[in-house]
């Protein structure tokens, strides 16, 4: 039987990101239904009700939710190319850092996109010492999943894009060659595989929306 | 031979899960009881240094965090016994999402109820009454989520069974009620008569005189 596989997600949706990798890797062919967050479609709303967010994997008609829960998924569904470890430690290990990642990196990494002086040193400061320990998660190995990709390199996968895309629009570095060696690397090397170069979104619209929602923070401070 | 060390809170639900979940696959275990409100002992911030939080489960040595995670690893590590997760990918990804939803929606959003006063209280009020009632349509027609036995929704929904329901009446509330929520209530009965689960629980006195104590405290601070 044919797989039917859709993705609901937005253009620029960091965490839809992540299902698109592992698709990718997997080699699974899949349709793209472009959302518009402003305007939510019926079928999200169906194959979403709870939360109502993308990305929503559709397979054969059933929703799977929260991008996480759709790797774990995809990766117990096609079992080519895997990308949790099998030992039951370094499982725990790979899921507790990607829970790690969801609760610290996006807002930190808002807090850098939002402010400027002091605060935003501080703000960097703060986010440097975060991606210390998950640098700390590399040791020696190309991939957090050693030679390959694996599942924590997809849970971080959408930083590599976003951070470049933050560091352009605030003219300084955020992940430096000098303090965070290991991570800097991974980024080039995840960036470089040829299955993952392919899936950014444009990043001219990426520079242009994140810089539209750095405004009104900057305009703020301006007037006060 | 195998090594397994518990460090939790007597009356704290999260590490209530991973006793449940331990005592249903029959792996002994030793618990070790930190008082985390008022210090957090060497061994802890050793073994979460990220969190400094218990639950931690401690294996031949080497430590796991956060109880989702930790019960996952029992799952996989001691396959004998009950299965805490379906076999079926889409069934397991369906128990992941509403371990989920429980964790970082219905607990903080239930206990905040139970702990804000004014009008901050009636929002959390009405957010909960949301949040039973997706969980009460959830159930639908089942004993338990995990269908006719109970699984890890059922065991990480477990403060919705029995700290809840003590500290809404402590608090003077009546979030979730028989009446309410019938499926809800008749899920708490079952779901408190299991054995593993009746055993287990922290004495109702000593929780109840605990909360008690901390909503008499929360009230003289507040004048």
């Amino acid at each position: 039987m044919a797989e039917e596989l859709k993705l609901f997600r937005t253009w620029s949706s960091p965490f839809a990101l992540r299902v698109i990798h592992a698709l990718k890797i997997k080699g699974l062919e899949y349709e793209n239904i472009f959302e518009d967050l402003s305007s939510k479609s019926a079928s999200l709303l169906q194959y979403n009700p709870v939360n109502k967010k993308v990305p929503v994997l559709v397979h054969n008609g059933k929703p799977i939710c929260e991008s996480l829960v759709i790797l774990e998924y995809i990766d117990e569904t096609w079992k080519q190319c895997p990308l949790l470890p099998r030992d039951p430690y370094e499982k725990a290990e790979a899921r507790f850092w990607a829970k790690f990642g969801d609760e610290k990196l996006l807002s930190l990494i808002w807090n850098v996109l939002i402010t400027q002086g002091k605060q935003l040193e501080e703000a960097t400061a703060e986010a440097v010492q975060n991606l210390k320990l998950i640098e700390e998660q590399l040791k020696d190995k190309k991939f957090f999943g050693g030679e390959t990709i694996g599942y924590l390199d997809i849970a971080f996968g959408w930083t590599v894009n976003l951070i470049s895309i933050l560091e352009e629009i605030i003219d300084q570095k955020l992940v430096d060659e000098e303090k965070l060696p290991l991570l800097s690397a991974w980024m080039q090397n995840f960036s470089d595989d040829p299955v993952i170069k392919d899936c950014w979104p444009p990043r001219d619209k990426m520079i242009t929306k994140y810089q539209a929602m750095r405004e009104p923070y900057l305009k703020k401070v301006v007037s006060q | 031979m195998a090594e397994v060390k518990l460090f939790g809170n007597w009356g704290s639900p999260f590490s209530g899960r991973i006793e449940f979940a331990l005592k249903l696959k029959g792996v002994e275990y030793e618990f070790i009881d930190e008082d985390i409100y008022n210090y957090k002992s060497p061994l802890l911030l050793k073994y979460n240094p990220v969190h400094k939080k218990i639950p931690v489960l401690v294996h031949n040595g080497k430590p796991i965090c956060e109880s989702l995670v930790i019960l996952e690893y029992i799952d996989e590590t001691w396959e004998k016994g009950p299965s805490l997760l379906p076999k079926d990918p889409y069934e397991r990804a369906l128990v992941r999402f509403w371990t989920k939803f429980l964790d970082e929606k219905c607990v903080p959003t239930l206990w905040k109820t139970c702990w804000s006063i004014g009008e901050e209280q009636e929002k959390a009020k009405e957010e909960s009454t949301e949040l039973l009632k997706i969980l009460e349509g959830t159930l639908s027609d089942k004993k338990f989520f995990g269908g006719d036995s109970i699984g890890m929704v059922d065991i990480v929904a477990n403060f919705i069974s029995y700290w809840f329901i003590i500290l809404q009446e402590l608090a003077g509330l009546q979030v979730l009620t028989k009446e309410k929520f019938p499926k809800l209530g008749a899920w708490i009965d079952d779901y408190l008569n299991c054995n593993i689960i009746k055993e287990n629980l922290p004495p109702k006195d000593k929780l109840t005189a605990y909360f008690r104590a901390r909503f008499e405290a929360a009230a003289a601070a507040a004048k």
